[in-house]
C-alpha cells in the first residue's frame, strides 16, 4: 500500500483538506459531500459563486481551478484538496476590478446579476484558453453560461472588448 | 444524498483493491455525471474512491501508429491535443460538440464511456424504470419518449447512450484498455457498451470492480474527409436528438471505405456493417449515401413521441456523409449546417 493512500474508514465523517481560495490557505474537516460550491458558500462565506441548477446544467457555479473553468457544484471539495482556486471574489487586485468586470459594467453585461459571477469567471477561463477569436466562437465556448435575463449580447460584447485589449 | 465514505488511490492497484472490498463501491474521476446522480439518490455508492491522481493522463503514441489515450485525460485536453486534432479530428470535433467547457474541463475520457443515460425517468426516482431498478417497469415506452431509441431498443428499456465523443470512438473503432483485480484485458469498443435487452441496469460489458485505463485510437482516423453533424433541440449545450461521425476515403469520386455511426437513437453508437459495405465501390453521391442510410434504419422502430427521428436519421446520414466526402466538416461553433 502506498504512504499517500488515504482512506476516510478510519474517520468516516469528516475528511481533512487544504485549499488555496483566492491566495488564502485554507485547512478544513469536511463532510465528503460537500460541494465545493457549498464549501465555498456556507462554510467560507464566498456567496459570489452562486448557486443555480446545482446539477451542471447553468454556470452560476463557475469557478476557476488551476485556471481553468469548471462547475463547483459538481465537484466534491475533497477531491480538489492542494488545489488553488479562484472565485468572483479573487478577480479584482488593489481595489481595480478585473478587466472583464469593467468590461460588464461598461456595457451592461447583465440585468439582475445572478448569472454574472459565474459568467465572468467562465469569461476568464475561455481567455486563457485562447481559443475563440471571434464571436461566434465566444458564443459557443460561453454556452455552458445561461443567462435568463438574457444578455447575451451584451455578454459577448464585453468579452469582445477585453479579448481585443489582451 | 447518502453518507459515503471517501477513499483517495495515488496507484491502479490500490484502487481495484478497494473497489474489490467494497463491492457499492464507485470510482470517481471528473465526477460530472455521478456527483449529478448522486444528488439525486439514484446512484448511492457507500464509498467513493477517487482515481484522479493516477498516473492515467497521458496522451501517446503507440508502436502501431495509433492513439493511447490516459482514462484520465480530460476532455478538453483530448480535444485541444496536436495529434488528436491533425490525426483524429472527427474525435476533437465530436467532444466540442458535446457538454459546457465547464463540464469537458472536468470530465475524464474514461468517465464519456461510462455515462448514463439522460432519461428523465432515470432520473425521477419515484417513476418506474428497469435501468434505476431492474423489474420496476418502464416509463417511456408510454410516456414522454421524444429524446428515445428508434434502433436496438427492448419493451424492458428505449433509453439512449448520450455520448457524443463516444460515437466518433465507434467508427474510430477504439480499444477500451481495462484494468481488473485479476487480469487487465481490451475490449473492442463495440464490445464495450450493451443494448437493454432484459438487463437494461447495465450499460456496459465491464465486470464488477474493473476500471478503464486507457482508450487506443488504431491508426487509421479519416483525417482528411470525416465530419461530426449533431441535431438537437437548441445550438449548444444540448443532448443530441440525432448525431452521426462519418470518415471517408476516396479513390477519385469512389468510396474506398466508409464508415459512419449514429448517436442518439440507441443504448450504444449505432454502427451497421452492412449500411458500410453498401459504401464501398460506389460513387460519392446522395443516392449512394441515401441506400446505406435506409439500411442503416431498416429495422428502425419509433415511439409516439420520436417518430421524426427515422427521418431525421436518414437525412442526417446523408448530410453528414456528403460533407465527409466534400472534406467539409461541421464546425461546431457554427450554427448552420453546412
Amino acid at each position: 500500500m502506498s504512504s499517500n493512500l488515504v482512506d476516510a474508514e478510519a474517520s468516516p465523517d469528516l475528511v481533512q483538506l487544504t485549499l488555496t481560495i483566492n491566495g488564502a490557505r485554507h485547512t478544513l474537516k469536511l463532510d465528503p459531500r460537500t460541494t465545493l460550491l457549498d464549501l465555498l458558500r456556507e462554510h467560507l462565506d464566498l456567496t459570489g459563486t452562486k448557486k443555480g441548477c446545482d446539477q451542471g446544467q447553468c454556470g452560476a457555479c463557475t469557478v476557476l481551478i488551476e485556471g481553468r473553468r469548471i462547475n463547483s457544484c459538481l465537484a466534491f471539495a475533497v477531491m480538489y484538496d492542494g488545489a488553488e482556486i479562484v472565485t468572483i471574489e479573487g478577480l479584482a487586485r488593489d481595489g481595480t476590478l478585473h478587466p472583464l468586470q469593467q468590461a460588464f459594467i461598461d456595457h451592461d453585461a447583465f440585468q439582475c446579476g445572478y448569472c454574472t459571477p459565474g459568467q465572468i469567471c467562465s469569461a476568464v477561463g475561455l481567455l486563457a484558453e485562447g481559443r475563440a477569436r471571434i464571436a461566434e466562437e465566444i458564443r459557443e465556448l460561453m454556452s455552458g453560461n445561461i443567462c435568463r435575463c438574457g444578455a447575451y449580447t451584451n455578454i459577448v460584447a464585453a468579452i469582445e472588448q477585453v479579448m481585443v485589449q489582451s | 444524498m447518502i453518507n459515503f465514505r471517501y477513499a483517495r488511490a495515488d496507484n491502479v492497484a490500490d484502487a481495484l483493491r478497494l473497489a474489490n472490498a467494497d463491492p457499492t463501491a464507485k470510482f470517481v474521476a471528473g465526477g460530472t455525471n455521478l456527483i449529478d446522480l448522486m444528488k439525486m439518490d439514484v446512484e448511492r455508492p457507500t464509498k467513493i474512491i477517487d482515481i484522479n491522481r493516477l498516473p492515467l493522463n497521458q496522451i501517446e503514441r503507440t508502436p502501431r501508429g495509433g492513439l493511447r489515450i490516459g482514462a484520465l485525460v480530460r476532455n478538453t485536453d483530448l480535444a485541444y491535443h496536436p495529434l488528436v486534432e491533425q490525426l483524429y479530428p472527427v474525435l476533437a470535433s465530436a467532444i466540442m460538440a458535446g457538454a459546457s467547457q465547464q463540464l469537458r474541463n472536468m470530465a475524464s475520457a474514461g468517465g464519456n464511456l461510462l455515462q448514463r443515460t439522460r432519461c428523465a425517468y432515470f432520473y425521477d426516482s419515484v417513476t418506474p424504470c428497469n435501468k434505476r431498478e431492474p423489474g420496476s417497469g418502464c416509463s417511456a415506452v408510454y410516456g414522454h419518449n421524444r429524446m428515445h431509441a428508434i434502433l436496438g431498443a427492448s419493451d424492458a428499456c428505449i433509453a439512449v447512450h448520450p455520448s457524443d465523443m463516444c460515437v466518433a470512438l465507434a467508427i474510430l473503432e477504439a480499444k477500451i484498455h481495462v484494468s481488473g483485480a485479476s487480469a487487465d484485458r481490451v475490449i473492442d469498443f463495440t464490445d464495450f457498451h450493451r443494448l437493454p435487452g432484459n438487463s437494461p441496469q447495465r450499460d456496459t460489458n465491464l465486470n464488477p470492480g474493473e476500471m478503464i485505463t486507457a482508450v487506443e485510437l488504431p491508426p487509421r482516423g479519416f483525417s482528411k474527409r470525416y465530419t461530426y453533424l449533431k441535431i438537437r433541440d437548441r445550438a449548444s449545450y444540448a443532448f443530441a436528438l440525432v448525431s452521426v461521425a462519418a470518415g471517408l476515403e476516396l479513390d477519385g469520386t469512389v468510396i474506398a471505405d466508409g464508415r459512419f455511426a449514429l448517436g442518439g437513437v440507441a443504448h450504444k453508437p449505432w454502427r451497421d456493417p452492412q449500411a458500410e459495405a453498401a459504401l464501398r465501390g460506389r460513387p460519392a453521391n446522395a443516392e449512394t449515401f441515401a441506400r446505406a442510410a435506409g439500411i442503416l434504419l431498416r429495422d428502425a422502430k419509433a415511439y409516439e413521441g420520436n417518430r421524426f427521428k427515422i427521418d431525421l436519421a436518414r437525412r442526417c446520414v446523408v448530410r453528414a456523409l456528403t460533407q465527409a466526402a466534400h472534406g467539409t466538416p461541421q464546425v461546431q461553433s457554427s450554427k448552420n449546417i453546412m
